[in-house]
């Protein structure tokens, strides 16, 4: 125990506090660096790329582009699909939502994993889905056919296939939101009187709205952005069953670039307005539920 | 009060409101239930009579002719590739957005949602942008010797570039909830930056890394739109298995014979690797008693 040892340990101490002192300033703004560069590397750096040969042709060939008949009528089918699956997995997926969240039955966590198993299936694998259900020598292909209903290589099967894809982005997003809610407010609304439906639409609306919204953003942009399902069912009939995504994709694949650069910033702008949307109703329900 | 006991004698009154009571809760449970039958059960139930239905030795028989083993293993590389570097650069990018204050965080935070908008097709379009041969960028890797379009570098960047977020927002809410507390008790112990995240932050954060990095797999193994204008889709070198599958589709609308089988195999087989994810996804992140607890 000499005086010298009693000294050391505030010394090394210090010492140690400085090093900490910078690393700490180094650690971080390295770390920062390398997240930054990947995601200017993953996402920025396309993303620009995109912008600039999509203007570069100039106004010209934008409006060229879009004066086309088949550009317009792509972007009517990308709109059409689109309404009907939110519409669809809106209400079909509040319903299961609630059915989720408040109800218990046996066989519950299967339920739930189904609602995932659309985000993990390749899209080209639910086209296929569709062929076997409803194409040639399909299970319900003899109904539809006697009553003279096309569901393959028409509008029907592609509006059924972005359905599938789009099912679980509600479902996901409202559930926890009704789960933080609990019942109280409800029963409190339905022991003064309300009926059902006015519970429904006065008290647990409001309540999971932000969510709501999220989760639909979220189906909108999965649903305009669908091709590889939409590409086995529809055919991409030309003018017909041509969506915006299959545009492009016949645009690249009959080297008119200009074009399929030009479409795909449209889609990308509009992606970006509905991610803006998205992060407003995200933050809006972080702020809801604390 | 006279009010509230009448409402409870209405028949079927406030008992349906009680959770426990099963009674009428049948019709909305009905409906929800038939509508995943409808949308989900049946085109998964068509897929597994048609790709397992005819025994497993039909299904090695086809998957044994040209180029589907190819095609199977790609896909299984890239993706486990993709889950594991997403793994880690999603995970950092949550830590940044989480712990450490900057201008632009926000930004930064939205920016890495933009797969989750942005359509497949488009970020594969964005990709052959900027690393094409045709742009500056693609122009002097190739100068250099660096392929990334038409080669396995493009779906490499594709894969990342649309499993990104599935990490980042697996991990963002574990860790907004750890408190920092810990990990500055940690350091003032004298722990370092690595160890205080290797034996603090990590422990608490590896199942959601886990659940989003097999979200990541799931979604690699499947992933068409962002592949098939990046990858080239050579046969036995840059085709991948969706593009495969829908290339043996499409053969089916100009009469050639042979491909539904083939695609129905390769399917039943991503098929059941992707269902497999989900249920192990499953497990993980309910964190119950499953064997993948963490």
């Amino acid at each position: 125990m000499s005086a010298t040892e009693t000294r050391q340990p505030p010394a090394s101490t210090q010492d140690a506090g400085q090093r900490r002192t910078s690393r700490r300033r180094l650690g971080p703004g390295v770390l920062l660096a390398l997240a930054l560069a990947y995601v200017l590397v993953l996402l920025l750096g396309p993303l620009a790329g995109i912008i600039y040969y999509a203007f570069k042709s100039g106004f010209g060939v934008i409006g060229q582009t879009f004066a086309q008949p088949d550009v317009q009528h792509a972007f009517l089918l990308t709109f059409i699909i689109m309404a009907i699956t939110v519409i669809v997995n809106t209400i079909f997926g509040v319903l299961v939502a609630l059915v989720l969240a408040r109800d218990r039955f046996p066989g519950k966590r299967l339920v739930s994993a189904l609602v995932d198993l659309p985000l993990a299936v390749s899209p080209v694998i639910v086209g296929l889905m569709a062929v076997l259900l409803f194409g040639r020598g399909g299970w319900f292909e003899p109904f539809f056919a006697a009553r003279g209903i096309q569901i393959i290589f028409a509008v029907p099967s592609m509006v059924l296939v972005t359905i599938f894809i789009s099912i679980p982005f509600v479902i996901r997003e409202v559930v926890p939101v009704l789960q933080e809610l609990g019942l109280e407010e409800e029963q409190a609304a339905w022991t003064l009187g309300a009926s059902k439906a006015q519970t429904f639409f006065r008290v647990t609306l409001p309540n999971i709205r932000w969510g709501l919204l999220y989760g639909i953003a979220l189906s909108a942009a999965r649903a305009i952005g669908e091709v590889g399902a939409v590409l086995i069912v529809s055919g991409a009939i030309q003018g017909q069953t041509e969506t915006a995504t299959l545009f492009i994709l016949r645009a690249f694949d009959q080297f008119q670039d200009q074009q399929g650069y030009i479409v795909a910033v449209t889609l990308a702008l509009f992606s970006i307005l509905l991610l803006i949307g998205i992060e407003i109703f995200k933050r809006k329900r972080i702020r809801e539920a604390r | 009060m006279a009010d509230a006991a009448i409402h409870t004698q209405r028949p079927g009154g406030r008992a349906r409101f009680r959770p426990g009571a099963a009674a009428g809760r049948w019709p909305l449970r009905g409906v929800a239930l038939l509508y995943l039958a409808l949308f989900i059960l049946l085109p998964v139930a068509a897929i597994i009579q048609r790709g397992y239905g005819t025994g497993l030795g039909n299904l090695t028989g086809a998957l044994s002719s040209f180029g589907a083993w190819n095609a199977i293993k790609l896909t299984l590389i890239l993706a486990v590739l993709t889950a594991i570097i997403n793994g880690c650069f999603g995970t950092l990018l949550a830590y940044v957005l989480v712990r450490f204050r900057f201008p632009g965080r926000s930004l930064l935070s939205t920016v890495v949602d933009l797969p989750f908008a942005v359509p497949t097709l488009v970020a594969g379009v964005m990709l052959s942008a900027l690393y094409g041969p045709g742009s500056a960028v693609g122009g002097w890797l190739e100068q250099h010797g660096i392929q990334i379009v038409d080669a396995v570098p493009g779906i490499l960047l594709a894969l990342l570039f649309v499993t990104l977020p599935l990490v980042v927002r697996s991990v963002q809410p574990v860790l907004l909830e750890l408190d920092p507390a810990e990990e500055e008790a940690a350091r003032v112990l004298g722990a370092g930056q690595w160890t205080t995240f290797r034996k603090v932050v990590f422990p608490a954060l590896r199942p959601a890394i886990t659940a989003g990095s097999l979200q990541a797999l799931a979604r690699a193994l499947g992933e068409f739109g962002a592949v098939v204008l990046v990858a080239g889709n050579i046969p036995n070198k840059t085709l991948t298995a969706p593009v495969f599958i829908s290339q043996l589709l499409n053969q089916t609308s100009y009469g050639a014979s042979g491909g539904p089988d083939q695609a129905a195999a390769v399917s039943a087989l991503l098929f059941g690797l992707a269902f497999v994810i989900v249920v192990i996804t499953e497990k993980v992140s309910s964190r119950g008693s499953g064997w993948l607890k963490a």
